[in-house]
């Protein structure tokens, strides 16, 4: 039996039940991005320097490009999620709410995309 | 807007300085990150593009304002890490009494400034990417 009155399932008053997915999800990203940003971070300090030759033969290993394709989805789905709670926490205005979400979903998209694409291109040497 | 105080009830609260001000950091931080990986995503592009390409990016990339930037990400990374960590620990309900997180407070505050010195170090003096 549910205690809410039909005027409050009308409005669609109350929890979207989804709150734990998205919990769950930071979280999991959370504990991922641990190793992955401190094995970028550690990496970028180790490369001898940043000119192309050096990038791109550190990109074209295997491991180092499948390491920078999970670094960019989870960063990219961990940033998504995070920012979201800052707009929905600062953004009172349904309407902006709702447009700046759906901006900074496709702007996130678009990274994410964009990311595995150029790991991708330059790993299967479409960069030389 | 309803009547009833929405979350966060940042009028409400009562916060100690110091609850209020690791918080606060971590979301400031995570979202100074989110610009950093629209910076990566781009350098990434940029490789991909070629050795041109990433000739471009890097002149952009090296301009004198952007080491500020780089600055705030190194300390925008410790200290998410870290935040983040305790957060975890958090999670499975460990260290919630009041007197275990003004101690965690400061232990992170205290690792975070050691990583970004350490970090900084290895960037600075050891690569010399000044």
């Amino acid at each position: 039996m549910s205690l809410r009155s039909p005027l409050r399932r009308v409005l669609g008053s109350g929890s979207a039940h989804d709150g734990v997915h998205h919990w769950w999800l930071q979280r999991l990203t959370s504990v991922a991005l641990v190793p992955l940003s401190v094995w970028f971070v550690v990496s970028l300090l180790a490369l001898p320097s940043f000119d192309h030759a050096t990038v791109t033969a550190w990109m074209a290993q295997s491991w180092t490009a499948l390491l920078l394709i999970l670094l960019v989805l989870v960063a990219t789905r961990h940033s998504q999620l995070g920012v979201r709670v800052v707009v929905e926490d600062y953004v009172p205005d349904a309407g902006a709410r709702t447009v700046t979400l759906a901006l900074l979903t496709f702007v996130h998209a678009v990274l994410a995309l964009a990311g595995v694409f150029a790991v991708l291109k330059v790993a299967l040497g479409g960069a030389a | 807007m309803p009547a009833r105080p929405l979350s966060p009830h940042l009028s409400v609260y009562k916060m100690s300085r110091y609850t209020l001000a690791t918080s606060i950091f971590n979301r400031f931080t995570g979202v100074g990150l989110s610009v950093g990986l629209l910076l990566l995503v781009y350098w990434l592009m940029s490789v991909a593009g070629g050795a041109e390409s990433q000739a471009r990016a890097t002149r952009l990339l090296s301009l004198p304002p952007m080491k500020l930037v780089y600055a705030g990400l190194v300390v925008a990374f410790c200290y998410h890490l870290v935040a983040g960590i305790r957060h975890l620990v958090w999670d499975t309900g460990r260290g919630l009494e009041r007197a275990q997180s003004r101690r965690s407070a400061w232990l992170v505050i205290a690792v975070s400034a050691a990583l970004t010195l350490v970090v900084g170090y290895c960037a600075l003096v050891l690569r010399g990417h000044a």
